[in-house]
């Protein structure tokens, strides 16, 4: 998911700023099993979920493990700067609401512009994923 | 204008986010609790699962606004704060950033006025003056000036004007003011409207017949006429004929000559009307004119220039006489063509590029100190490294303080300067001339200022950067000082150091050379001797005499003056030589020519009394002195000096030979050989001269009483005006002691002195300041190994040396160098300074003591802090 932000290379603040690496790279090498998503793959599932139900934060990363089947396992921090950028893109809207115990949490929920949105970003992938299967098939026989 | 929404919500979105991200820590906390955690080993394991919460949030802000911006505010919050809690690093840093921008920004401004900033008046880059190639050489005749301006392709216009000046009078007083002589299409060329009334324009003037017409000045028609609207149409008269003020000039039109500010201008055809000879405007030999033309849009100054001299080939071919030989060049106009110009620009060039020296040397100066700074901030740094802030981050911080610092030395810098400025546009160096120069700061020298501020403080905030790049946090905390850093730090520090006392030399020695000139010229060879002199000009002309009335008024003026009690001589001449307007010169041939088209060199000329040897003090070598019985009925004769005598006659004696001057018929006798003088200004090379005596040749209407005597000078001066006042109450009279009429000649020395002075004692208080950094800060790094190697028993003077050695090799090795720079730059000091070398022992003996002075200063504190270490006290302690 860091991979979306591949503009670094261009600002100074790559020259300076290696902590970025410095993050990515014990991440990787502590879970061999995991793999990087690719540029947007966070944001989609975001999408996705939410349309199907308005969520806060915490019960947003629990129901995509959930759902993946522990699969996909979100880092939760990196949730929160993809959920800035949606809000900031008017993808999606939050709302004050409490959480499943009680406390004052913000809810996010799909814009009209996000629905539109994920529509055709999941057909981008639908593509995308069909290609690299035929791909990968073809290599096998 | 979205963002601009986003800026005022965003308070609302930081709080939502807070929100959101601590309700998901409690929720995550619960659910481990539910496990069997305590709360505190529940939030923990939240807080690890989550990552770096602070990072995470600051990431997730930057989602929503230009995140550099938000850094930037909280940045200079925070340098802010910093500059306040460490007011002495501040203050110096301000105020040497306020004498290095204040240097450059005061210089700059005089180059913007003098230079960059044309004349004042519309399409200013389009105006050049027409010269002769051969430099000085800026004057032409009216004639050529017309064919000039009638045959040429490239040009839109040409004007000509002369500078002069003249007795004024009005209904109530006489005085002496200053005008310009100027071509009918002069103001209409240069798009100037009059304030009141009319100028004169192309068709006031009818052939070379006077046009009795005069237009006033802005300041002149304020002071002498008290701003009255009704002058127009009145009657003034310039030199006792009388013109019609038809207009007066707009306040901001000073006209052409950046120098002379002109009361009047008047058409150019008037020139014999007021005085001056026929000759002024009929004949093609007399070079009385600034030629002044405008470019057509498009042309290049090399296709005008290409243009002017087809039209010279033309009139050489024509007028063989007058013209041969005639060639033209174009040069910016407003510095008296390049009389002055090519000087100032050169010195102008050389003292900004010094200016921004002194501002390198006081940025490496600061660099050092930021570098010093950030090697004790380290462990602050280490800190904030270790808890996720980006090296991006701490550096933008560091950046943001030079900034502001160096915009608060600008700003300081310029208010400084500012002041300076207004003082100097005030200032009226000549009482003799209309000199004014406004370099007042114009929007372009804020720019400037502006640049150089924020330029200096990138330049001097980023040398620190390396070291934060490459600062390793772990290895921050665990030592305070890393080994491997601090060799690192120092060789930057000592570059830094040593470039800047390379530069301070190249300054110091720079002012001494200055300096030395100075002294120099006030002792050089003048070819008379001034002290004690006074001088007493006065124009017959103006006064309404004929040429022919002259000598008789001369007369009567040496032997009333010659009986005031106290003067033991009194000459007369008819330019003061090193004075306002000095010298003429005329072509002179070898006895027997008769092709006067190519001279054999050209000459100064004088005439003057038999007495002026004796008044001026100016020795004769061999030969006889001029008496009153040399006069028109007998053979010409002439004094000429050493040059002259060996350029005309090489190794044979002078006295006795003759020699041709175009326009004499009969060859001159040379009967005495006087001694080398400077006539025009004290940096030209020997020049020949000749002198005539008054009675056979009279070059010039003016006439100078050279009066020596012991009297002090005003009781003096106030004598003579009684004595020649006596003689005639008109006569305009301009007293003063040729010391202060010398004021011209010594002027730019005087200027390069004080501004090659300044400039040196800057470059000296920076390397000060920066030596004593360097030593201060070198000692108290290794106090702590002084203090252990004195308890183990080394001997104090070992430390000293250990603790200064470096600074002071830094100090030598630079001077050295810097005096290698001095000597390759002495080229561009010799143009304006008297025989200026910095080969010359007293300044390189005075460089190398000014900067064992300063080495001494620099270090003598360091030293004493080093000799004062108590080991028990500091080990205890640390």
């Amino acid at each position: 998911m860091f991979v979306t932000q591949q503009s670094l290379y261009l600002t100074p603040q790559y020259y300076f700023d290696n902590s970025y690496l410095e993050y990515i790279i014990p991440l990787m090498a502590k879970n061999p099993e995991y793999r990087d998503l690719f540029a947007g793959a966070l944001e989609l599932m975001i999408l996705h979920s939410l349309r199907v139900k308005p969520m806060h934060g915490y019960a947003l990363v629990k129901h995509i493990q959930l759902v993946s089947d522990d699969l996909l396992h979100i880092e939760e921090g990196s949730l929160y700067p993809a959920l800035q950028r949606l809000l900031r893109a008017g993808l999606l809207e939050s709302k004050e609401g409490t959480s499943a115990k009680g406390r004052p949490t913000r809810i996010y929920r799909l814009t009209r512009e996000g629905i539109k949105h994920l529509e055709h970003e999941k057909f981008g992938f639908e593509t995308m994923f069909d290609g690299i299967t035929r791909v990968l098939a073809v290599s096998k026989a | 204008m979205e963002w601009v929404r986003r800026l005022f919500s965003r308070r609302r979105r930081y709080q939502d986010l807070s929100i959101s991200i601590q309700e998901h820590l409690e929720e995550k906390a619960d659910e481990l609790m539910e496990q069997g955690m305590s709360r505190e080993e529940a939030m923990q394991a939240a807080r690890r699962a989550f990552g770096n919460v602070g990072l995470i949030e600051e990431r997730s802000r930057e989602e929503w606004i230009w995140p550099e911006l938000e850094g930037l505010r909280a940045d200079l919050k925070y340098a802010l704060r910093q500059l306040w809690k460490h007011p002495a690093f501040s203050l110096t840093a301000i105020l040497t950033l306020t004498l290095g921008i204040g240097a450059n920004v005061v210089v700059f401004s005089v180059l913007n006025a003098l230079i960059v900033r044309p004349l004042n008046v519309s399409d200013p880059q389009q105006l050049y003056n027409v010269e002769h190639k051969q430099h000085g050489w800026y004057t032409q005749s009216y004639p050529d000036y017309l064919d000039y301006r009638d045959r040429n392709r490239t040009f839109n216009g040409m004007a000509a004007y002369d500078t002069f000046s003249a007795a004024l009078a009005t209904r109530q007083t006489v005085t002496k003011n200053f005008g310009y002589l100027a071509s009918g299409n002069y103001f209409d060329m240069l798009g100037v409207q009059p304030l009141l009334g009319r100028f004169f324009h192309a068709n006031d003037e009818h052939g070379t017949d006077p046009a009795p017409y005069i237009v006033l000045s802005y300041d002149f028609w304020r002071a002498r006429f008290n701003s009255d609207p009704n002058v127009v149409g009145s009657t003034v008269s310039l030199n006792k004929q009388p013109l019609m003020v038809i207009g007066v000039a707009p306040k901001e039109f000073h006209g052409t000559e950046l120098f002379f500010w002109p009361d009047f201008w008047t058409p150019v055809t008037n020139g014999p009307l007021i005085g001056f000879s026929h000759h002024y405007v009929d004949n093609r030999s007399t070079h009385n004119l600034f030629v002044l033309g405008k470019l057509k849009p498009g042309v290049t100054p090399q296709q005008a220039s290409d243009d002017l001299n087809s039209i010279c080939r033309q009139l050489a071919q024509e007028y063989p006489m007058a013209d041969y030989g005639l060639d033209a060049r174009l040069v910016k106009p407003g510095l008296m063509g390049d009389l002055w110009g090519d000087s100032t620009r050169d010195f102008l060039a050389a003292v900004m590029a010094l200016a921004l020296l002194v501002l390198l040397a006081a940025c490496t100066n600061l660099g050092s100190m930021f570098a010093a700074r950030a090697t004790d901030r380290s462990r602050e740094l280490a800190i904030r490294l270790a808890i996720g802030s980006s090296r991006w981050v701490i550096l933008r911080g560091v950046l943001a303080e030079a900034i502001l610092i160096s915009l608060a030395g600008g700003a300081a810098g310029t208010l400084l300067a500012s002041a300076l400025l207004r003082a100097l546009s005030r200032w009226q160096p000549f009482v003799e001339l209309p000199f004014h120069v406004i370099v007042l700061p114009d929007a372009k020298v804020y720019i400037v200022a502006l640049l150089l501020a924020v330029g200096s403080g990138i330049f001097f905030g980023m040398l620190p950067a390396r070291q934060i790049r490459r600062s390793d946090a772990a290895q921050l905390i665990k030592s305070s000082v890393g080994t491997e850093m601090l060799f690192r730090r120092l060789a930057l520090r000592e570059v830094l150091l040593f470039a800047q006392i390379a530069l301070c030399t190249l300054l110091v020695t720079a002012s001494l050379v200055a300096l030395r000139g100075m002294e120099r010229s006030l002792h050089a060879r003048l070819g008379f001797q001034p002290q004690g002199v006074m001088l007493a000009g006065t124009d017959l002309t103006m006064a309404g005499y004929k040429e022919e009335q002259f000598l008789p008024v001369q007369k009567r003026m040496l032997q009333e003056t010659a009986r005031i009690p106290g003067v033991s001589a009194v000459g007369i001449i008819d330019r003061t030589i090193l004075g306002e307007g000095c010298c003429g010169s005329e072509s002179v041939f070898p006895a027997g020519t008769t092709d006067f088209r190519k001279e054999l060199f050209d000459s100064r000329n004088f005439s003057i009394s038999p007495e002026y040897l004796k008044a001026s003090g100016m020795h004769l070598l061999s030969g006889r002195n001029f008496t009153w019985h040399d006069d028109a009925d007998s053979p010409p004769v002439a004094l000429v000096n050493v040059t002259f005598a060996r350029m005309m006659f090489g190794n044979t004696p002078a006295v006795g030979q003759h020699f041709l001057l175009y326009r004499g018929q009969l060859p001159k006798e040379v009967v005495g050989l006087v001694e080398d003088g400077k006539y025009q200004s004290l940096t030209e090379d020997p020049q020949p001269a000749m002198f005539f005596p008054l009675t056979q040749e009279i070059n010039d209407d003016y006439t100078v009483l050279v009066v020596r005597s012991t009297l002090p000078p005003t009781e003096l001066a106030g004598m003579l005006d009684r004595t020649l006042s006596n003689i005639d109450r008109n006569l305009p009279l301009t007293l003063h002691s040729w010391r202060d009429a010398l004021d011209l000649a010594f002027f730019p020395a005087r200027a390069a002195t004080a501004a090659l002075g300044i400039m040196g004692l800057l470059g000296a208080m920076l390397a000060i300041t920066g030596t004593f950094g360097v030593a201060t800060y070198s000692v108290s790094k290794r106090m702590k190994e002084f203090g252990i190697r004195l308890a183990l028993g080394a001997a104090r003077v070992e430390l000293v040396c250990t603790a200064l050695g470096r600074p002071l090799i830094l100090l030598l090795s630079g001077s050295i160098a810097g005096l290698i720079l001095g000597m390759l730059a002495s080229r561009l000091l010799a143009q304006i300074v008297y025989e200026a070398t910095p080969r010359d022992p007293w300044v390189l003996a005075g460089t190398i003591l000014t900067m064992t002075l300063l080495g001494l200063l620099a270090t003598w504190l360091p030293a004493r802090q080093s000799l004062s270490i108590d080991p028990a006290r500091l080990l205890r302690e640390e």
